[in-house]
């Protein structure tokens, strides 16, 4: 399956005049949607790019499964509409390492933060997104970031989230 | 490829060479032919897709992984194994998912053995087959290094990954692979003594890590066949109920819907219960369900399904209204309450159904075709899923391929196949491969929910402040009405055994909510059990560590009751105290819980230290000490102890599920809390005491973290809650 593909040019069938095609950059290519504006970004990152490391959980936007950065800002993407994304810079798990691991990414190998593995990259988008706002996070800090674990993989999370402050701050290699 | 049989051990291996020129070993599945039927006319019905090993060239190693991994473990954890037989470098290891195996001629299949739950219960045999895998191809190699150097095969050893002759010359797996092919093992080979084990044992990452945090692994709902329409349904939302009338012209009209249909009863003359949206991608799919115009028939007594009337059945028959089941009488308890006593105390717990609320809710793509099929879901029961495709669709079990992704939780939910149900009648009915996505609010509403309890416990304490009757009824929803006790109440529970007057009544509760079992049946009765022992120790002034061990370490043991059980339970109990250091009294609000738990063959305890301030909740510190017998990759077993007490605050502290009119209450994960680092543990301790005896799951572990958190909240507060979810009534009783 290809990673990524340019959308199929779908004209939705209730309309008589399809809408101007949304453009949007994901993980640094561009894109276009010219489906219906209201889809949210989550189901065009997965069922149209086929990038389907942010995931789905919930219907409620309580879940964080389906983390990402839109402009470097946390965002989730069920509750982002295309139309909203457009014009937008969007990072996925699938787009935070470059040639090697984002040191969240790699923190999270060190601690194994991982048991279903199922929430583990919306927790790795917020944990980049923490340690972007707060190098040194505080106990509130880490208690503010509302993402689920049905796992109960918050302990090596914790200490994942500790390791990946040091990389970034480039303390202890 | 040479075939090795031994009908005495119904195994079978198959070596060969890969076209690339990689060794391959691969016993078959387990259950093996009948006997009489020779290898060659076996064909194609002997799908090699047992734990295999291959070997490259360039000595990189690929073990299967045999069971479908949904958080506990196995797809690291039988490797491991593999592994170690084999005598590599774990570093070069890479692991594969294997598709379900099959096996024809005996009509049964053999994932089932590599452990439904996990490492622990998968069966001893299939653990001695993953470690022979690994055992022949070594010896393989051995055989191909001594042919090269002409020396006799005792001579050698192995070292990871090479084979190394007395003279310190080595040869690498790979240079050995072409010529190890040639030879054929023994069906039988010696293991490894534990003591020799280099990788069993040791803390060892997660296989897939790398493609975990990099979002490429790939789950169940990553799947899509190249043709598949997405499907939502719209279910009954009432239990019994089903549908009257819909219109879906709106739901037509959405972009990307192609067909709406009722979802057909699993036989002919059963009514639909639900209406199927089937569309190109999932987002047209929940419009057009969104879209539907549903009327349901509500059945007449949906007023009878909802958890007050549970309540109100469950308090009833424990005022008496029905005799119960007598699980326990040692004594006469009923007698002995009556009698004057320092202290007699009696209180009433509470506990709600739960749900299972995996992560990645449930979903299976299935295609079906004349003479085949096709399904991809993370399940925990493939063989009987199997079973299952084969009786809807009339194909042979042989002709279904089953692949097995990695599945966001299990929790045992995997193990039941509604999903994968309603995907095959859908498909059939549509004549098109679907791919069957259930959203959260299906999850809730459409489980199988853990059963309602309330528990009533009273006692008797003498002067020398010791239990001298113990009375314990448990009115709950049975799972299984013709055994309604089973994993509610059972006759072995604490303190049986420990105290002279001793009654244990079951009054099972009929209800029409869909049950299952797994290991929170057994935090419904710790949870009530551990916290009567704290408000036991509370009246009579003593320390709840010190009574608890009072009684395990009583000596000498009562009659009846296991010896050493009781000290395997004390030293949890002693472990968990030690580390929490529960001899410091804490001040300023911080207040200790300790609890433990009993299954036959482990035991666990837990302990936490919690404050309350300005109406919240803060836990400090969680430990967990656990004695579950055997461990193959401590860092997993430590994660999923952690996990299971995690699990244990969530479900204590905030979750329910509550039924009205025949229906779920709770929509979304705002109704039913998931655990978060907000109410997680600051620090969180896990502490295994291993023996060479029979693994336990540590999931069972979320038993004793409950009534340990709720010791500790009164401890800190004062407060006893008695009725779960915790923090409401907290919050209300503070
Ligand atoms: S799927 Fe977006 S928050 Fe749950
Ligand atoms: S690891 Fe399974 S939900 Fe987080």
């Amino acid at each position: 399956m290809p990673k990524s593909t340019q959308p199929p040019a779908a004209t939705p069938a209730a309309r008589v005049q399809p809408p101007a095609p949304l453009a949007i950059s994901i993980n640094g290519k561009p894109y276009f949607h010219d489906g219906d504006p209201a889809m949210p970004l989550l189901w065009f990152l997965r069922d149209r790019l086929r990038l389907t490391g942010t995931k789905y959980g919930c219907d409620d936007g309580g879940c964080g499964a389906c983390s990402v950065l839109v402009d470097g800002k946390l965002a989730r993407a069920c509750a982002v509409p295309m139309s909203a994304a457009a014009t937008h810079q969007v990072t996925t798990i699938e787009g935070l390492a470059g040639d090697t691991l984002h040191p969240v990414q790699q923190a999270w190998i060190e601690h194994d933060a991982i048991q279903c593995g199922y929430c583990q990259a919306g927790q790795i988008m917020a944990a980049v997104d923490l340690l972007r706002r707060k190098p040194r996070p505080g106990e509130d800090d880490i208690a503010a970031i509302g993402n689920l674990c049905r796992c109960g993989s918050q302990p090596q999370v914790r200490r994942a989230i500790a390791r990946a402050a040091e990389l970034l701050r480039g303390e202890r290699k | 490829m040479s075939t090795g049989i031994d009908h005495g051990r119904r195994r079978l291996l198959r070596i060969g060479l890969t076209a690339t020129g990689a060794l391959l070993v691969a016993p078959c599945a387990w259950a093996d032919p009948t006997p009489n039927v020779p290898p060659e006319l076996l064909g194609d019905d002997l799908t090699a897709l047992g734990p295999f090993v291959r070997i490259e060239r360039d000595s990189r190693v690929v073990i299967g992984a045999p069971a479908c991994e949904v958080g506990q473990g196995v797809f690291t954890e039988l490797p491991m194994l593999v592994a170690e037989e084999l005598d590599v470098d774990w570093a070069r290891v890479r692991v594969v998912q294997l598709p379900y195996g099959y096996v024809a001629a005996d009509g049964g299949g053999d994932a089932t053995l590599y452990g439904a739950q996990g490492p622990a219960a998968t069966l001893p045999a299939a653990l001695a087959q993953l470690r022979q895998a690994g055992a022949s191809a070594r010896w393989l190699l051995l055989q191909a290094a001594a042919r090269e150097w002409n020396l006799p095969p005792e001579q050698l050893r192995t070292e990871a990954g090479t084979v190394v002759a007395g003279d310190g010359r080595t040869l690498s797996y790979g240079a050995l692979v072409r010529s190890a092919a040639t030879f054929t093992p023994p069906a039988q080979l010696p293991l490894k003594a534990a003591s020799a084990y280099t990788r069993v044992g040791q803390p060892t990452s997660t296989a897939d890590a790398q493609a975990i945090v990099t979002g490429a692994r790939v789950y169940g709902i990553d799947t899509y066949g190249p043709d598949a329409l997405v499907a939502v349904i719209a279910r009954c939302p009432h239990l019994g109920g089903s549908l009257a009338r819909f219109d879906d012209s709106a739901a037509r009209k959405i972009a990307g819907v192609v067909e709406v249909l009722e979802l057909p009863g699993a036989d002919a003359a059963a009514a639909a219960t639900g209406v199927v949206v089937l569309a190109r991608h999932t987002w047209a799919a929940l419009q057009g369900r969104a879209a539907l115009v549903l009327e349901w028939q509500v059945p007449a007594d949906a007023a009878a399904t909802s958890s007050s009337a549970l309540r109100a059945s469950a308090h009833a028959a424990l005022d008496g209204a029905g005799p119960g089941i007598v699980v326990r009488k040692d004594g006469d308890a009923a007698r002995q309450r009556r009698r004057p006593a320092r202290h007699r105390i009696e209180a009433r717990y509470e506990l709600p159904l739960l749900a299972h609320a995996l992560m990645e809710p449930l979903n299976a793509l299935v295609e079906l075709k004349q003479d085949g099929a096709r399904v991809v879901a993370a399940l925990q029961d493939p063989d009987g899923a199997s079973r299952l495709v084969a009786r809807l669709t009339g194909l042979q079990r042989k002709d279904i391929a089953i692949e097995l992704p990695r599945g966001g939780g299990g929790f045992g939910r995997r193990l039941d196949h509604d999903a994968l149900t309603e995907a095959v009648l859908v498909a059939k009915a549509a004549g098109k491969p679907i791919k069957l996505m259930w959203t959260r609010g299906d999850d809730l509403q459409h489980d199988r929910y853990r059963p309602f309890a309330v528990h009533w416990l009273a006692a008797s304490l003498d002067d020398h402040k010791r239990i001298t009757a113990w009375t314990h009824h448990c009115a709950a929803t049975p799972l299984d009405p013709a055994t309604p006790n089973a994993g509610l109440l059972g006759a072995g529970d604490f303190p049986a055994g420990h105290v002279a007057h001793l009654e244990q009544v079951f009054h099972p509760l009929a209800t029409r909510v869909p049950l299952a079992g797994g290991p929170w049946l057994d935090a419904l009765r710790a949870f009530a059990v551990q916290c009567f022992i704290d408000e036991l120790a509370v009246v009579s002034r003593q320390d709840p560590l010190r009574f608890r061990l009072a009684m395990l370490e009583a000596t000498p043991p009562p009659a009846g009751t296991d010896a050493d059980a009781s000290a395997r339970l004390a030293r949890v109990l002693r472990e968990c105290a030690a580390r929490i250091d529960w001899s410091t009294p804490r001040s300023g609000g911080q207040g200790l819980g300790i609890a433990c738990h009993a299954l036959p063959g482990g035991c666990f305890a837990h302990a936490f230290e919690v404050s309350v301030d300005d109406g919240q909740l803060h836990i400090q510190r969680a430990v967990c000490v656990a004695d579950i017998g055997r461990v193959i990759n401590p860092l997993n077993t430590t994660q999923q102890l952690a996990g299971a007490t995690l699990d244990g605050i969530a479900a204590t502290l905030q979750q329910a599920i509550t039924f009205k009119d025949a229906r779920v209450q709770q929509r979304g994960l705002a109704d039913y809390p998931l655990p978060r680092l907000g109410l997680s543990p600051r620090t969180t301790q896990v502490h295994v005491i291993a023996s060479d005896q029979a693994a336990i799951d540590p999931a069972w572990a979320i038993a004793s973290a409950g009534p340990a958190l709720a010791n500790a909240v009164y401890a800190a507060t004062t407060v006893r809650v008695r009725k779960l979810p915790l923090l409401p009534e907290l919050m209300r009783m503070l």
